[in-house]
């Protein structure tokens, strides 16, 4: 059997609207994925040293509060500066096209806004990871 | 859930005096006050709050002269968080979804030009509820508005907050405590405020259903009153100041019902079980807002609709105010033009609708009225679990609530993608190119500017006046006297909430939720 997929899902900033990132994490579960998830207000310091310190494959960031990009970049910076280029950064929220754009220019993957489907999600990280 | 028929069979077990009774009368099914929106058609409140103060107050004067008849401060989440805008952790996120108020300065620009007498105002605050209070009673003070004239509402709901909504700051036992505080102060000084909305709408956009909405937020009304009694004071002196705010969510006739098996269940209960005499203390009067969770980033404009049928369902179920959300509100905080649409739908409901003119008008139909009774039972069920765990705070640690609304949230998604449950534009008549609409943007330059505000506030004020206010909290976190006074005088010397906040993280410790999502 393959290994299984490491994916920690994130709540970055001071935002507790948790639903998404639980139900995605519950969603990505019953794939056969293993989740790590880190509870609620993490600094992007504390997220990139779980993702070091769980070996994950995966970065998924839960960004409701309007805050994405200032988060996104930093996580991804940091990322960088611990050697975690290769691991996939991806996430969702209620973010904007135009901000999906840029960020996607930076090297975060796919972000999901209100209303993408499970399916796609999990679809989405295993094609990325093969 | 429901039957295809539903006949007098269904209700032949209804009592009219002891089940419903008229409106303005025990057990209140009907509806709170006599005459309702004969009387006075709901407050139209449309929570609100963007960037700085002064383009907060923009908005709000915009939002006035288009006929909102109150106002609901949205606040930003490091205010929400007890954080001011130079604060480490509120990078990024000044003034994005809601308005900064780092001090009584801000404060006083907020409410620029809006005379406090006049209108009543919703502050959606909780752990630094008692802090914002006491900044509006100093602005009210500069005003020349003395407190007992303030009319307005502090969420202060932290039970909520463990439970869904997730913005808390301390411990359970001193947050429980700070809210006795403000019941008790403002009993005395400030009686015509809402002391707490006891928050069932963010259990809702949670993933709760209407059942845990309601029996969640019933049961967490039922602590606030256990934890008054139990610090000392009459029932009766606090209850009539608290008030309830619910979501108006999908299922039309099911939300109906939840309102009106709130009313009565809160009634007995205040009655039979805390002995409550005056009759204010039974009512359950409470804010709607539209439920948010249902807004879809496809398709905007379908959300008006979508907010259309769930704020006439509020009206129908008897609600005291009501927020109508934006189409736009899955992408941004909403536009002008947005907010003006959802204003309007509440308008058009008002004035042309004809559903104000009788009370109560489905009253008596077999299917809400076997609804509002199964409701009530399923939430006296709910009840009786929780007082078997011991109590709702004992059932927040094992975290009960949120691995009920969890395993809800997951399912209700799973009935989306498996095609049991339509949403429009999202598993059914999707649009692969619909328009964008145009939303609005928060610019940088706003935190720099909130930022520097802070900065050269705390540069200019009488800082020993500051340091003795803050000691004189400090010292009342310790000895257990009503923080409240303590609160007024740090804003009257234009402390700010971070340093207020800090004091009180120091003395009563922060809470910590153990992260699981299972």
């Amino acid at each position: 059997m393959d290994k299984k997929i490491r994916v920690l899902v994130a709540k970055p900033g001071l935002d507790g609207h948790d639903r998404g990132a639980k139900v995605v994490a519950c969603a990505l579960r019953d794939a056969g994925m293993e989740v790590i998830y880190t509870g609620l207000h993490q600094t992007p310091e504390m997220i990139v040293q779980a993702a070091v310190e769980e070996d994950v494959d995966v970065v998924a960031l839960s960004v409701l509060s309007g805050a994405h990009m200032t988060i996104f970049p930093k996580v991804r910076k940091l990322m960088k500066a611990q050697g975690l280029k290769d691991v996939l950064m991806t996430g969702g929220g209620i973010i904007p096209e135009e901000d999906i754009k840029k960020l996607s220019k930076l090297g975060v993957g796919r972000l999901f806004t209100p209303g993408a489907p499970l399916k796609d999600i999990v679809e989405y990280i295993r094609a990325a990871l093969s | 859930m429901s039957k295809i028929i539903y006949t007098k069979e269904d209700v032949a077990n209804i009592d009219y005096q002891r089940d419903l009774g008229m409106p303005g009368e025990y057990p209140f099914t009907r509806g709170v006050y006599p005459d309702m929106y004969r009387g006075q058609v709901w407050t139209m409140r449309q929570f609100s709050g963007l960037g700085t103060a002064i383009d907060t107050n923009k908005r709000y004067k915009f939002l006035l002269a288009k006929g909102q008849t109150g106002l609901s401060v949205a606040f930003d989440l490091p205010t929400i968080m007890g954080y001011d805008s130079d604060h480490e952790r509120a990078k990024g996120e000044v003034g994005k979804c809601g308005v900064a108020i780092s001090s009584l300065a801000d404060m006083e620009t907020l409410f620029s030009g809006i005379p406090l007498d006049k209108v009543s105002t919703s502050m959606t605050i909780n752990a630094p509820a008692g802090i914002l209070l006491a900044f509006y009673i100093a602005m009210g003070e500069k005003q020349g508005v003395s407190s007992d004239k303030l009319r307005g509402t502090i969420q202060n709901d932290l039970l909520k907050e463990y439970i869904a909504q997730k913005s808390w700051i301390f411990p359970p036992k001193p947050s429980l405590r700070i809210i006795t505080d403000i019941m008790a102060y403002c009993a005395d000084r400030v009686p015509k405020w809402n002391t707490i909305s006891i928050s069932g709408y963010h259990i809702r956009e949670a993933g709760s259903t209407a059942l845990q909405e309601l029996a969640f937020t019933v049961a967490d009304g039922f602590a606030y009153v256990e934890a008054g009694i139990a610090a000392g004071l009459d029932v009766d002196t606090f209850a009539p100041r608290l008030s309830y705010f619910f979501n108006a969510h999908s299922n039309f006739f099911e939300e109906i019902a939840k309102y009106r098996a709130a009313r009565r269940i809160w009634a007995r209960h205040m009655k039979e079980r805390y002995k409550a005499k005056d009759q204010r203390s039974w009512l359950l009067r409470f804010h709607t807002q539209t439920a948010g969770c249902t807004l879809t980033a496809q398709q905007q404009e379908n959300n008006i609709v979508r907010t259309a049928y769930q704020a006439l369902s509020a009206v129908l179920g008897g609600t005291q105010s009501l927020h109508t959300n934006s189409m736009d509100e899955t992408l941004a905080l909403p536009s002008e033009h947005a907010v003006t649409v959802a204003l309007r739908t509440q308008q058009i409901l008002a004035n042309e609708s004809g559903v104000t003119e009788s009370v109560d008008p489905l009253g008596g139909s077999y299917y809400l009225e076997a609804l509002t009774n199964q409701l009530e039972a399923g939430a006296e069920e709910y009840f009786e679990q929780i007082n078997k765990i011991g109590g709702v705070v004992p059932a927040i640690e094992q975290g009960f609530f949120q691995k009920e609304i969890a395993r809800s949230a997951y399912q209700y998604q799973q009935e989306i993608e498996s095609r049991k449950r339509i949403v429009v534009g999202i598993n059914e008549f999707v649009e692969t190119d619909a328009p964008d609409i145009e939303i609005l943007k928060i610019p940088a330059t706003v935190e720099r500017n909130q930022c520097a505000r802070v900065k050269k506030l705390r540069a200019g004020r009488n800082n020993k006046a500051v340091k003795s206010a803050l000691d004189a909290v400090r010292k009342s976190a310790r000895d257990g006297s009503n923080l409240m006074p303590k609160f007024l005088d740090a804003a009257r010397a234009y402390a700010t909430l971070g340093e207020i906040i800090q004091v009180l993280r120091e003395e009563f410790g922060e809470y910590k939720e153990p992260p699981t999502f299972w």
